[in-house]
């Protein structure tokens, strides 16, 4: 491999990796902190892609309007599903949260179906982001895909602010470790777990939104993210944000280089990482440690 | 969804319904009965039991999606074998035609027993399916152990009639084979000497790849590499800069639905199609023109249909299935009417006797199928030989720019009849 096909290769694995971090984030935080193993985060991934798809016409060249304005879209509903479904899951076991959730990925689809039909949509990519960047004679890279990269990196950040530098932040860690004593002091945890849930939906949204343009939307989009995101997961150790951050970063590149040096068997370079990681650390890099 | 009445002894059984007893009194009366009946039919003669099979409906079972990402396929043919049933007076050979469907949900884990629902349950006389290739298999597998008549209206297993090929088995589509192979005599024939090919791992894709190289390297050709990442995977970044590296003269990839979309997009996003043009089957535009925008104008695809056709045949094929259903036909609705059209033949040569198998069998092997296409013959291993279209993008239209090869046969490798 020549270095500046390389060095190409090392961007397609960051950004890659970084995709990955903003899906995982939401759900290594609703599993760590709440307990919930939500198999429905897909969905919500889905739901964002749509979102874009949907708001798109109505706001055209104005892409970061678009976004917030799907970001508070997702939050409402993030609410919403907290309220109706969610709150009533967290002192159940596991099995219950995994038949309640799986069931959501099933009516999140129908609803999709009936709402936006079975087809594949395209969602344009801003004229302002539309351009490439020669690298090398023949390949140029989108811009696009370096704006993706620049966004994921700016949410890891103000989530990494937001959890370890604010009061709200310390409010969450506290009630990751130890739910009762929080409650103790004073603190509304339902209240607590209601944003925290919402902030997790509102991450997976934003991917799905970040990523329409260039992955189009089609159904069962979210199944196939859910996965590699539970990998990413778990390597990170459950409930880590950083951890989440290293892990996804890890996938990209091993799934990356994988599919140049290993095509034969690119489908398991990603979790012979995970079980060669699992072997070593089994509480997966940074367990609990934010 | 409709289905036969079945004569179960039921668990809980009340005197009204069939207890043992009752069983036995009744059989003996229905062996009296036909006693006197067979004495009747030596008197009057053989030709009575005949036509009472000849007037009875046809049972036609349709194993299609319903639901899931190939719902609107499995419509489409189930519309074009209706078609052509409509169009026929609602008879085939002369015969009446119900209709069992099961929804196959694009499942191979469940098409043995969902296929065993049509064969065992309903007894269908005819198979009808189905779109997802793993699904077929196991619909043909069934077919072949149960001797089934079965005609394939769209999946492209090379295996279907190649080494599973059987005399009940019948395909009105295409192979993977086909329109790769033909693809691969553009590419050599426009002077391209070193390819790469990129597609998902997995049997519809390795056959396509493997079809492109057979065509462009008896064209002179070379292929030099074959990409390929695990289905549905739709990561492509790292595999695009793996072909600007090797700077190749063309690129072939197969792929389908959002893959598709998406890959086609990243191409012309990384720059490639200006120094190297991307060629695929049809597959990689069709029905998802709409999605792909801008990126897949002007490219070049081959298959056994395209829009603008233009013949009377296929003008008058569309019109008609557009005032019908209120929307366009596409090749999924031409493979249903075509596959209403073969079991039509081999009635008419059986005499509407779809139990007389061999007469059945030879009328489908030598009709000659008036495809909106164009016709067809099937070849020995029961496939179409048809004629493959080089088709470009223009618009939302997948338009014929004229025939890549005429009359291309699958070889049906190891195909023992």
């Amino acid at each position: 491999m020549e270095l500046s096909t390389f060095f190409v290769q090392c961007l397609n694995a960051v950004q890659y990796g970084l995709l990955l971090f903003l899906v995982a984030s939401g759900l290594t935080l609703i599993f760590g902190i709440m307990g919930v193993i939500n198999l429905a985060h897909g969905s919500f991934y889905m739901l964002g892609a749509y979102l874009a798809f949907g708001l798109s016409p109505l706001f055209g060249n104005q892409f970061l309007l678009q976004l917030a304005a799907g970001v508070v879209l997702s939050v409402a509903i993030g609410f919403l599903l907290e309220w109706v479904f969610f709150s009533y899951l967290y002192q159940r076991n596991h099995l219950q949260q995994v038949l309640m959730t799986y069931s959501l990925i099933l009516v999140f689809e129908e609803i999709r179906s009936l709402v936006a039909g079975n087809e594949v949509h395209g969602v344009a990519i801003p004229d302002w982001l539309s351009g490439g960047i020669r690298l090398g004679d023949v390949m140029t890279y989108p811009v696009y895909n370096l704006f993706a990269s620049a966004s994921c990196l700016v949410v890891a950040l103000a989530l990494y602010y937001v959890v370890n530098r604010t009061r709200l932040g310390m409010m969450i860690r506290a009630g990751a470790s130890n739910r009762d004593m929080v409650r103790g002091l004073g603190i509304d945890i339902r209240l607590l777990y209601r944003i925290v849930f919402a902030a997790g939906v509102a991450l997976a949204a934003l991917a799905g939104m970040i990523a329409a343009p260039v992955s189009s939307v089609y159904p069962g989009m979210g199944g196939q993210i859910l996965i590699i995101c539970f990998v990413v997961v778990v390597i990170g150790g459950i409930g880590s944000i950083s951890g989440a951050l290293i892990a996804a970063l890890l996938v990209g590149f091993v799934d990356t280089f994988g599919k140049v040096l290993f095509a034969q068997y690119s489908g398991v370079s990603v979790y012979l990482l995970m079980a060669a990681i699992l072997l070593w650390r089994p509480e997966g890099l940074r367990n609990r440690g934010f | 969804m409709q289905s036969t009445p079945r004569h179960l002894p039921h668990p809980f059984c009340r005197p009204p319904c069939s207890s043992p007893g009752h069983q036995s009194s009744r059989t003996l009366l229905t062996l009296a009965l036909q006693g006197a009946l067979l004495s009747l039919g030596i008197g009057i003669g053989l030709g009575t039991q005949a036509s009472a099979a000849e007037t009875a409906p046809i049972k036609v079972g349709f194993m299609l999606p319903a639901t899931g990402t190939y719902a609107n396929l499995g419509n489409m043919i189930e519309n074009g074998f209706k078609l052509y049933v409509a169009e026929q007076g609602g008879k085939l050979g002369g015969r009446e035609i119900t209709y069992f469907k099961v929804d196959d949900e694009s499942d191979p884990a469940k098409a043995t027993d969902n296929v065993n629902k049509l064969v065992k349950r309903d007894q269908v006389d005819v198979l009808v399916g189905t779109v997802h290739s793993g699904v077929a298999l196991a619909m043909a597998k069934v077919a072949r152990e149960t001797n089934t008549l079965m005609i394939v209206p769209n999946a492209g297993a090379d295996l279907i009639t190649g080494a599973m090929c059987a005399k009940n088995i019948f395909r009105t589509s295409f192979t993977n084979w086909q329109p790769a192979y033909a693809m691969g005599k553009v590419a050599a024939d426009k002077g391209h000497k070193k390819a790469i090919t990129i597609t998902w791992n997995y049997a519809a894709g390795n056959e396509s790849a493997k079809g492109f190289a057979e065509g462009f390297e008896k064209g002179g050709g070379k292929v030099a590499q074959n990409l390929n990442l695990p289905f549905p995977n739709v990561e492509f970044q790292a595999l695009l800069t793996e072909i600007a590296a090797q700077k190749p003269d063309a690129v072939y990839a197969f792929f389908a639905g959002g893959g598709a979309v998406k890959f086609v997009k990243d191409y012309v996003a990384a720059g490639l199609n200006k120094t190297i043009p991307l060629y695929g089957p049809g597959f990689l535009t069709d029905g998802t023109l709409e999605a792909q925008g801008a990126a897949a104008q002007g490219m070049l695809t081959t298959l056994h249909y395209a829009d603008n056709l233009n013949t009377p045949r296929d003008n008058a094929f569309r019109l008609n299935f557009a005032k019908t259903y209120k929307t366009n036909a596409d090749v999924y609705a031409v493979q249903g009417y075509d596959t209403a059209q073969l079991l039509a033949s081999g009635l008419k040569a059986a005499g509407g006797d779809i139990r007389n198998r061999e007469p059945l069998v030879a009328g489908m092997e030598k009709t000659l199928v008036d495809s909106p296409r164009g016709p067809f013959k099937l070849s020995p291993s029961h496939n179409p030989m048809q004629d493959i279209y080089i088709r470009q993008v223009n618009g939302k239209l997948n338009e014929n720019k004229g025939i890549a090869i005429k009359a291309l046969a699958d070889p049906g490798r190891g195909c023992k009849m």
